[in-house]
């Protein structure tokens, strides 16, 4: 099997590295979370605005990293917005890689993956801890 | 002695390493610039490995029987070939452990906890890789003592005319890389144990990538510990030395208790073993150590001379052909104060992305912090690429380096 060179970065990842969709802070986040890739020290945060309806309004993200990392927290901030809680429990790896499109190896699906990662400790902690949730989102602000 | 230099002879030589004649995934020939990570092993190695799995297994020091002899006298040899290539006056200093890392924890903890107290200083620098900081933290914490670093300079050396602001006699132990593994910068340690044994300090020298890409003399250098692993030397993954001088290894205290490394045990207590055995506890990697053995055998062979030469030039060419990419930054001192790693930035490619694609040209290097996020923080940066060169790789692959930076830039200039 041959690849390319455009096998990865095609115009779907570069599109989102070069004009990323939403990277800044949220306006008015509720809930806020960040982690490191430990290996390349790759950074991400993630900011999101639930609404009344447990539906999120807007998402954001910012940080500093690769190509797939940035270009796959663009894409995520994209595909959730308009989504309830309950449909992103649904909402799984392989359903993020397939969103990214282009193949990934074991090594790059944690770049990839980093914002979705992020995105389910969010969730997670907003759901089980209201405490951490407080703190969270007094952090967002 | 081999003459690198002749074409034929290294075609003979690289043969040895069969491994870096392969086709990948990619239909791209293999271009391996990760020798600071793990390097190839030659074919004397694996045979040996297969030898000892084949005719001579048995654990050593224990079977009265012929197997128990051979492989224990296999690793007695191979204990003795690192002497040799370490410079050690007495075989007993030569302790096999795993790797670097366990051999620095070793001595952070038998020597570190035991004889470091509240007040007292750890000197290290920021160039150093984690294995050389983390486990001396511990021991400061667990101890009281402090931690200084020696200031390095803007193009990554330590700065020789400050170290008198920071070595005092407070100092108890400098811990110090005698080549960085990003970069490839080459520290005087020889000086450095001069001037740490002048305020009453130790040295403790991470050798893992010095040892094996340099002479290495601990009694001239007069060096007290120093630390190395076998698979940067062209052995097997497992096994690696710490070299400490005689009347230091006697009065550190055991880090491992159990087997093998003790003289007597009743019901409630213990004595401990001659050296080296008090810090061998437990069934040791006597196989790695002995492919260990054999490697240095296969090194001593070339000549670590005409290899030091070798990797010099192409360090050398390595350096020129990537000052030629635009936007690309070298990271360390310039050449020739510097071994053949090389580790770069290039303005606009995260590093991750280069060196993926650069696997999809065939060229492995690696990317990341290297574990020494002291050192990126201070360049500035989360992470970098590093190619490492070793006597097996030649121009054509430095080339193919160059072309596929340049091919990888070309993605993100659309």
């Amino acid at each position: 099997m041959l690849v390319s060179l455009d096998d990865l970065y095609n115009d779907h990842i570069l599109d989102h590295f070069e004009s990323p969709y939403h990277k800044g802070h949220c306006p008015g986040a509720t809930c806020q979370h960040s982690d490191r890739n430990p290996i390349c020290g790759d950074q991400l945060s993630l900011e999101v605005r639930l609404g009344d309806d447990q539906r999120i309004e807007e998402a954001w993200f910012d940080g500093k990293g690769c190509a797939i990392s940035q270009a796959a927290a663009s894409i995520l901030c994209e595909a959730i917005e308009g989504k309830t809680l309950e449909q992103l429990k649904e909402f799984g790896a392989r359903d993020m890689l397939d969103l990214i499109k282009v193949p990934l190896t074991a090594s790059r699906q944690k770049c990839g993956l980093l914002g979705f990662k992020i995105l389910k400790t969010m969730l997670y902690a907003s759901e089980h801890q209201p405490a951490a949730e407080e703190m969270a989102s007094s952090n967002a602000r | 002695m081999a003459d690198l230099s002749d074409d034929a002879t290294w075609r003979t030589i690289r043969a040895e390493f069969p491994i870096l004649d392969q086709t990948l995934r990619t239909g791209k020939k293999l271009v391996y610039l990760d020798t600071a990570a793990t390097a190839q092993k030659p074919n004397r190695v694996v045979d040996c490995i297969r030898q000892c799995y084949e005719r001579d297994n048995s654990n050593v020091h224990r079977g009265i029987h012929e197997l128990g002899d051979r492989m224990t006298t296999l690793l007695e040899d191979a204990r003795e070939q690192v002497r040799e290539l370490l410079g050690a006056r007495e075989v007993e200093e030569i302790v096999f452990t795993s790797g670097t890392t366990m051999s620095l924890n070793l001595v952070a903890h038998g020597w570190g906890r035991k004889f470091l107290r509240a007040g007292d200083v750890v000197l290290l620098n920021e160039m150093e890789h984690h294995a050389n900081l983390v486990p001396w933290y511990e021991a400061a914490k667990a101890t009281g003592a402090e931690i200084r670093h020696i200031p390095l300079t803007t193009d990554g050396r330590l700065d020789m005319d400050q170290l008198d602001t920071v070595l005092d006699r407070q100092v108890k132990l400098v811990a110090v890389t005698a080549m960085s593994n990003v970069l490839g910068t080459i520290n005087p340690v020889a000086e450095l144990a001069r001037r740490a044994h002048d305020v009453g300090a130790l040295i403790a020298v991470d050798g893992a990538q010095s040892v094996p890409h340099g002479m290495t003399d601990v009694t001239r250098d007069q060096i007290d510990f120093l630390a190395f692993s076998g698979h940067k030397f062209y052995g097997p993954t497992g096994v690696g030395v710490l070299y400490g001088r005689r009347e230091l290894l006697e009065a550190m205290d055991p880090f491992l208790f159990g087997g093998h490394m003790i003289r007597e045990v009743t019901r409630d207590s213990a004595t401990w073993a001659d050296l080296p055995a008090k810090f061998e506890a437990g069934t040791g990697p006597f196989i790695q150590a002995a492919g260990l053995g054999a490697a240095i055998a296969y090194i001593k062979q070339i000549g670590m001379e005409p290899i030091m030469a070798y990797e010099h030039e192409l360090a050398r060419y390595a350096g020129e052909r990537l000052a030629e990419v635009p936007e690309l930054t070298i990271l360390g001192p310039a050449w020739p104060d510097r071994g053949a790693i090389f580790s770069f930035v290039v303005e606009g490619v995260h590093p991750h992305d280069l060196s993926d694609l650069l696997d999809r040209q065939g060229v492995a290097i690696r990317a990341g912090h290297h574990c020494t996020m002291p050192l990126h923080d201070r360049l500035g940066l989360a992470a970098s690429a590093r190619a490492s060169l070793a006597f097996y790789n030649n121009r054509e692959e430095v080339d193919s380096l160059v072309e596929a930076i340049l091919a990888a830039r070309r993605v993100f200039r659309r």
